[in-house]
C-alpha cells in the first residue's frame, strides 16, 4: 500500500485543510507522499516537508498548474496515481473539483467526504446531509477519496521530508484563471477556528452582523452564516455553513438568530458545544443546543457581550 | 446550440430521511419525492438562456426507473423542450451515470451541459466533474454566475474563500450553485402542455454502458444524537456554564 495526498495551497503556503487530510491518510498505514501541484510553489513544498507523517514532498512546478484548474491537474494525476492504492484530497471546493475528473480518468469510482476509515477499502460517509451514515466498500483496486477535514485532526509540523521533483503539468487550453474576490479577514478563518459565531435570517441586516462580529473578536472566533443570511445578502458566500456550504466542528458554535434548517444542521451539529440565542422558542436549533437561550438577539447580543467582561468566577 | 441538463429524483428536501430498521439504506417508500433542489437552478438557467436567445433547445435527461419520468415532466412543464429518461433498475453510482450521460451527449452533441452541483441525496458532488473528464471539457463548478459570449463561457465559482472568475472554452460543463438564480414555478397551463412534450425511453444496455456499482454499501445507520441541554435565561448565566460547566471559554 502507498498513499498519495493532494496538497492544497496557494503556491507560497500550504492550505490548513491538507493537514487534516494527512491525519485521515495516515490513518491506513502505509507510506504518504504529500503532492504540491503549482507554479513557483516551492513556498508551499517547503512548508509541506514539515507535514508529520508523510515520506516525501512531490513538487510539481509549471505555470499551466499556477491555480489548481482541473484541466490541468487531473492529466497530471492520472499519470502518477498509478504508483499508488490510494489518492486522498481535502473534501474543500478545490478537492471537490478536482477529483472526480481525475476519478473518471482512472475509471475509478470516488468516495467523498469520507468521516471514518474502518478499513484501507472501508470507509464511513454522512449522507443526506448528515442524517445517515453509510458504510462502503470499494472494490476498485485504486481508491480516490475526498476527506470531510473537520473528522480529523490536523497533522503536526515538525517533520523535515525531502522534496522531489515530478514532471508533468500542461496547459490543456480548455480554461484560464481571470481573477478572484476573496474574502479578507483578521478573524480565524471558519473551518479551522476554535469557537465560531454565526448569524442567520434572524441578523435582519448587513449592518447587525458588526454587532456578532464585535462578539466573535472578544471571544477570539470565526464568523459564519446560515444560508438565508447568504441568500439575503447580509454576508459574503464563504461565510455559509451547511450541507452545502462549508462543514465545521468547532469546540464552542453559537448560533445566532439562526431556526436551524436540516441543511444547516448538517454543518455543524459535530460542534463539542452548540450554544443558540433565538427568540422563537421553538426554533429546531434548539433541539441540538447545550445551551439555548431564549431572547430578542438585539438585547441578548450585547449583554452576552457585558458578560465576557465580568471576572470569572 | 442545444443544452443538455441532467437532473434527479430525491427525497424532498424538506423532509426528514429515515433510516430504514435492517440498516440496508434509508426509507423511500411512502416518502414525498422531488426534482433535487440544484437540479431545478439547472433546468432554471437553461431555460433562462433559452428564453435570451443564447440557446435553441433544452433538453432534461433523467437516470433512473420508471417513477423519474414524473421528475422529467416536472422540467418539461417549467420550460425544457424535451425529456430523455435513461431508465435503470437501481440507483446508477456517479461514474456510472457520467458514462451514460456522456453517451447521451455523444448522441445529442450539446454546446453546454448544465447539471446542480450536487444531489442531497448521496451527497456526492461528483456527476459534473466526471462527465467533464470524460468528454475532456472544460467545467466551471458550484457556479453563480453564467456569462456566453460566443465560444467563451464566463462563470464566477462560489469557492472557499470567496468568489474565483474563470473562462472556459466550449463545448463546456457547467455545475450550478444556490445563488445563480431563482426557480420559477411551473403554472398549471404549463402542466398540463408537459403532458404532450416528447419523452423518449433508453435504457443503459442500449448505450452500452456498464452500470455495475463498484462500491458496495455493507450499512447505513442514524448518527448518534446529541443530548437534549439546558436553557439558561441571561448573559451572565450563559457565560458561568460556558466558563465553568463545559470549560470551552
Amino acid at each position: 500500500m502507498s498513499i498519495l495526498v493532494i496538497g492544497e495551497h496557494d503556491n507560497t503556503s500550504l492550505r490548513a485543510a491538507t493537514l487534516n487530510t494527512v491525519t485521515a491518510a495516515t490513518a491506513l498505514g502505509a507510506e504518504i507522499d504529500l503532492l504540491i501541484a503549482g507554479s513557483n510553489c516551492q513556498g508551499a513544498a517547503d512548508e509541506a516537508a514539515t507535514v508529520d507523517g508523510i515520506t516525501r514532498v512531490l513538487i510539481s512546478d509549471d505555470p499551466s498548474l499556477a491555480d489548481g484548474l482541473a484541466e490541468n491537474l487531473a492529466p497530471l494525476l492520472q499519470q502518477i496515481a498509478g504508483d499508488y492504492t490510494h489518492v486522498l484530497a481535502p473534501a474543500t471546493t478545490f478537492g471537490k473539483n478536482l477529483l472526480p475528473r481525475a476519478a473518471a480518468l482512472l475509471d475509478v469510482q470516488q468516495i467523498s467526504d469520507i468521516s471514518l476509515i474502518e478499513a484501507p477499502d472501508t470507509f464511513v460517509r454522512p449522507i443526506y446531509a448528515g442524517n445517515a451514515l453509510e458504510t462502503v466498500r470499494s472494490t476498485d483496486s485504486l481508491k480516490l477519496i475526498t476527506v470531510r477535514t473537520s473528522a480529523f485532526d490536523p497533522a503536526g509540523q515538525s517533520g523535515a521530508a525531502p522534496i522531489e521533483a515530478v514532471s508533468g503539468g500542461h496547459d490543456a487550453g480548455l480554461s484560464k484563471f481571470v481573477g478572484e474576490e476573496l474574502t479578507r479577514s483578521e478573524r480565524p478563518e471558519l473551518t479551522t477556528a476554535d469557537i465560531i459565531v454565526s448569524g442567520g435570517r434572524g441578523m435582519q441586516s448587513s449592518e447587525n452582523f458588526q454587532m456578532l462580529e464585535k462578539l466573535a473578536d472578544k471571544l477570539g472566533a470565526a464568523v459564519g452564516a446560515s444560508r438565508a443570511a447568504v441568500d439575503a445578502g447580509y454576508v459574503p458566500n464563504d461565510y455559509q455553513v451547511g450541507q452545502t456550504g462549508k462543514v465545521v466542528a468547532p469546540t464552542v458554535y453559537i448560533a445566532v438568530g439562526i431556526s436551524g434548517a436540516i441543511q444547516h444542521l448538517a454543518g455543524m451539529k459535530d460542534s463539542k458545544v452548540i450554544v443558540a440565542i433565538n427568540k422563537d422558542e421553538e426554533a429546531p436549533i434548539f433541539q441540538v443546543a447545550d445551551y439555548g437561550w431564549v431572547a430578542d438577539l438585539f438585547e441578548a447580543i450585547p449583554q452576552f457581550e457585558a458578560a465576557l467582561d465580568s471576572p470569572a468566577s | 446550440m442545444k443544452v443538455l441538463v441532467p437532473i434527479k429524483r430525491v427525497i424532498d428536501a424538506n423532509i426528514k430521511v429515515r433510516v430504514k430498521a435492517d440498516q440496508s439504506g434509508v426509507e423511500l417508500n411512502n416518502v414525498k419525492m422531488a426534482m433535487n433542489p440544484f437540479c431545478e437552478i439547472a433546468v432554471e438557467e437553461a431555460i433562462r438562456l433559452r428564453e435570451a436567445g443564447t440557446v435553441d433547445e433544452v433538453i432534461a435527461v433523467a437516470v433512473g426507473t420508471g417513477q423519474s419520468q414524473e421528475t422529467l415532466r416536472t422540467a418539461l412543464a417549467m420550460g425544457a423542450d424535451r425529456a430523455i429518461l435513461v431508465e435503470t433498475d437501481l440507483a446508477p453510482e456517479p461514474l456510472a451515470v457520467a458514462k451514460l450521460l456522456k453517451a447521451l451527449v455523444d448522441k445529442e452533441a450539446p454546446g453546454l451541459v448544465i447539471l446542480g452541483k450536487q444531489a442531497i441525496d448521496g451527497d456526492n458532488n461528483q456527476t459534473g466533474q466526471m462527465l467533464a473528464g470524460l468528454l475532456g471539457w472544460s467545467i466551471g463548478s458550484f457556479v453563480s454566475r453564467l456569462q456566453i459570449e460566443g465560444e467563451t463561457v464566463r462563470v464566477t465559482r462560489e469557492v472557499d474563500g470567496g468568489l474565483e472568475n474563470i473562462e472556459l472554452a466550449s463545448p463546456a460543463i457547467i455545475t450550478v450553485d444556490l445563488r445563480l438564480n431563482e426557480p420559477r414555478y411551473a403554472s398549471l397551463p404549463n402542466i398540463m402542455k408537459a403532458k404532450k412534450k416528447p419523452l423518449d425511453t433508453v435504457t443503459a444496455t442500449e448505450l452500452g454502458v456498464d452500470v455495475a456499482p463498484r462500491l458496495e454499501v455493507l450499512k447505513v445507520v442514524e448518527p448518534p444524537a446529541r443530548a437534549a441541554g439546558v436553557r439558561v435565561s441571561s448573559a451572565a448565566e450563559l457565560v458561568e456554564k460556558l466558563r465553568n460547566e463545559a470549560k470551552v471559554i
